[in-house]
């Protein structure tokens, strides 16, 4: 045996998990394909088109604010392009290209490296880019287009202006979000025959990948719980509609599952997301019921992730042996 | 009331019911390098290295001088205070040097022919032995936790007045790679039963209880079936998960109750000891035999991993060695397990009381050091914290040097089981930044 080896030294623990951020962000892209597949089913180019150019954008603007900043460029860790395709998910398939790549500059700048970037920002940023967009395009925004029953396969490469006007194969009918309508059949929002947006159609894909999510342990099971479950319970109580419509229209499931759920913008504590997800829920119905927005999901959420500090706070777990005065 | 944690695992086809602690995690094991390797004598060294200071407590004085000769079992250091532990000679021989090095002073001993304690008295009968006696052969044979802590024992059973009312033996083995409690718990059961029975006498316990990781099924039968007779002694199969040896956390899990924070087991009528120390005891009443050897586990990137019984102060390259050398190029080598032990920057190193193990990693084993990124808030170290604290925020105060703010989140309960830096996907050295909070804190009350 060598006299002489080469040892490192260092404090334990000498193993790690081998988790990582980028896994846990690419494990949560993986949960979205079904819900991206839906999209590009019922949406078809259009579709594809708004996914390819939000994950550009907000990969791109990452890059140049890492740039900017002076920081290690992490394009590769998956969360720009998470908070793309998220982003993307919550936009309705007419929406211009040019608007949507706004909405994910806007998303990683304002969103997330104004804060300081990944760890530090406050509000879930692909919200924030939906929230940009919502008000600076309110028109183009709630455009809806019910999707088609079949992909259309589009025998020429059009440009990106041009898809959209060759779509009249597609049957466009600009209509009112459909929060807003009547009859609409469950069943049709379960599986996506709705209009809506890219994600907000086929409630059945984003369960599916929620499901995966859960399994896998990468998101807390409180949160979509308090969240669904006091949407359901106040809707009982207060809608005309009916808990199942209200669960399955709009971007809820989207919203429950991949954006309420996202880590950095939301409480670490297990009391606190109760609270969180239940808080959401709460502002949700409200809005709904009471408000002007036909789309609660957005504001629930990015509300809720203002008080996420104060809730973690107030929400700090019985140290183990600790004896408090009134636990 | 809280309720602990009941579950139920499968083993092959019987249900047992195992009792935990809340949150915790489940590091991977690898025992299996081990596990089925029964517990063999190592070769004599030739030469030990016997640290004065290897027990918690204030170090031993050398009794010895350069060029006397001793016999195995001899004492060379003495006690120096209640909190202390004599040491004795683990081979036969002279004594070459008695030397500093870096802060601890070392009794170095050449030895020539092997020499084995004699162990063939019969068992004493435990009802002739008060409690003072054992407590005082616990003492001169220079006994400490086996288990990693090496806290000298004599002192847990030293109840001070205060009434105790079980004596629980740590057979959790949760630290992965580790497999030589398991060996111990299945080939000495007797011993571990007496043992146990030793320290509830010394200690005025009424219960005995025992608590067992279920991967480790075989230990438990057999000890079931060694204290079938004895209606105050409980084997209690535990679920596997770490920290499930932690001495807070194996109370929870046995007894439903809680340490206080701040405090000892003491407080709540509880000692704790390892298995491999029951034993100890046991050969010390029986044999009168000191703390000469011990077992541990030689495990990791070397040809023939081994559970080995060797003696204090063998420098682990021999050990190595004797388990066929490493196993391609050596990145760490670790005394302990791979959560808590301790990286060594030598091969010639002795082998401590409170060594249960050698774990050497290889240097592809060895993760490169990656960068830590920002906390990306997923709280798996909160969720995995055994000691329910906050670890990134106590990371975050420890590195704005938020005195108030540490002790108001607690950072001395910190057991540094090392768990939230096991599951942290950032990278975040948490414990390291928890350590430097603990001091912070500590420096302020002392100050005070
Ligand atoms: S904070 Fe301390 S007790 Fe909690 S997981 Fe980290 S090392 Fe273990
Ligand atoms: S495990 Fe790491 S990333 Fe996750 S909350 Fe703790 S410190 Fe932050």
């Amino acid at each position: 045996m060598k006299n002489k080896v080469d040892l490192t030294v260092s404090s334990g623990p000498h193993m790690t998990s081998g988790e990582s951020i980028e896994r846990i962000m690419y494990t949560v892209i993986l949960a979205l394909v079904p819900a991206m597949l839906a999209s590009i089913y019922y949406f078809d180019t259009m579709a594809v088109g708004l996914i390819v150019a939000c994950s550009l954008g907000a990969i791109g603007t990452e890059f140049i604010s890492q740039k900017l900043r002076g920081v290690p460029v992490t394009i590769g860790d998956g969360s720009a392009l998470l908070t793309g395709i998220l982003l993307a998910l919550t936009l309705p398939p007419t929406l211009p290209i040019w608007m949507a790549v706004l909405g994910s500059i806007v998303a990683i700048a304002l969103g997330k490296h104004v804060f300081g970037g990944l760890g530090y920002n406050i509000f879930n940023p692909a919200l924030v880019g939906r929230a940009f967009v919502g008000v600076a395009y309110t028109e183009a925004i709630t455009n809806m287009v019910p999707p088609v029953g079949m992909p259309v396969i589009l025998t020429e490469i059009l440009p990106m202006d041009g898809i959209r006007e060759s779509l009249g194969v597609v049957d466009i009918v600009s209509s009112a979000t459909p929060l807003a309508e009547e009859g609409i059949g469950i069943m049709n929002m379960f599986v996506g025959r709705t209009g809506g947006s890219l994600g907000e159609t086929s409630a059945l894909a984003l369960i599916l990948g929620g499901l995966y999510l859960l399994y896998k342990g990468y998101i807390d099971w409180r949160i979509p719980v308090g969240y669904l479950g006091s949407v359901a319970v106040l809707t009982t109580l207060l809608g005309s509609q009916g808990p199942l419509f209200h669960l399955f229209a709009g971007g809820l499931m989207l919203g429950a599952f991949f954006m309420a759920t996202d880590m950095v913008t939301s409480p670490v504590t297990k009391k606190g997301r109760w609270i969180f997800g239940i808080g959401c829920g709460i502002i949700l119905v409200i809005i709904r019921l009471y408000g002007n927005y036909a789309e609660g999901v957005l504001f629930s959420i990015l509300l809720m992730n203002m008080f996420v500090p104060i809730i973690d706070k107030y929400t700090l777990p019985r140290v183990f042996g600790e004896v408090r005065a009134n636990g | 009331m809280e309720l602990i944690a009941i579950n139920f695992t499968k083993r092959g086809d019987i249900r047992v019911k195992t009792k935990t602690f809340k949150q915790g995690i489940h590091p991977k094991y690898n025992k299996d390098l081990t596990n089925s390797k029964p517990l063999e004598k190592a070769n004599l060294p030739k030469e030990v290295t016997l640290y004065l200071d290897q027990h918690i407590g204030s170090p031993a004085k050398a009794i010895v001088e350069a060029g006397d000769k001793v016999k195995l079992g001899d004492k060379v250091g003495e006690s120096t205070g209640f909190i202390s532990a004599n040491l004795h000679a683990s081979i036969s021989g002279e004594i070459t040097a008695i030397e500093e090095r870096r802060d601890s002073i070392v009794i170095k001993i050449k030895g020539s022919e092997g020499e084995q304690w004699q162990v063939d008295n019969p068992e004493k009968n435990l009802e002739d032995i008060s409690a003072e006696e054992i407590r005082e052969i616990i003492k001169e044979a220079g006994i400490v936790g086996l288990g990693g802590a090496a806290f000298p024992s004599h002192v847990k059973v030293s109840t001070d007045g205060k009434e105790v009312n079980q004596v629980i033996l740590n057979g959790a083995e949760c630290e992965p790679y580790l497999t030589v409690d398991h060996r111990t718990m299945l080939e000495q059961a007797s011993e571990v039963i007496y043992g146990l029975k030793a320290l509830m006498k010394s200690a005025g316990a009424k219960e005995g209880y025992i608590g067992v990781e279920v991967n480790k099924m075989d230990a438990i039968n057999k000890l079931e079936e060694v204290s079938q007779k004895d209606s105050n002694i409980n084997i209690i199969p535990l679920e596997v998960k770490y920290p499930q040896g932690g001495e807070k956390q194996l109370i929870k899990a046995i007894l439903d109750k809680e340490v206080p924070s701040g405090g000892l087991p003491l407080d709540i009528g509880v000692v704790v000891n390892n298995v491999g120390t029951a034993v100890a005891v046991t050969e010390a009443i029986n044999y009168g035999k000191p703390l000469i050897e011990r077992g541990l586990t030689v495990t990791g990137a070397v040809n023939n991993p081994q559970n080995l019984i060797v003696r204090i102060g063998t420098p682990i390259r021999d050990l190595i060695e004797e388990c066929g050398g490493f196993k391609g190029e050596p990145g760490k080598i670790i005394l302990g397990g791979p959560m808590t032990g301790q990286a060594q920057s030598s091969l010639d190193v002795g082998v401590s009381k409170g060594t249960s193990g050698i774990l050497v990693l290889s240097k592809d084993e060895i993760e490169d050091y990656k960068d830590p990124r920002p906390c990306i808030r997923c709280a798996r170290c909160i969720d995995g914290c055994p000691a329910k604290l906050m670890p990134t925020a106590l990371a975050n105060l420890a590195k704005n040097d938020d005195v108030e703010g540490l002790e108001k989140y607690n950072v001395l309960d910190c057991i540094e089981c090392g768990s939230c830096t096991y599951v942290c996907p950032a990278n975040i050295d948490l414990l390291d930044w928890i350590r430097i909070g603990k001091a912070k804190v500590e420096a302020k009350r002392r100050e005070n």
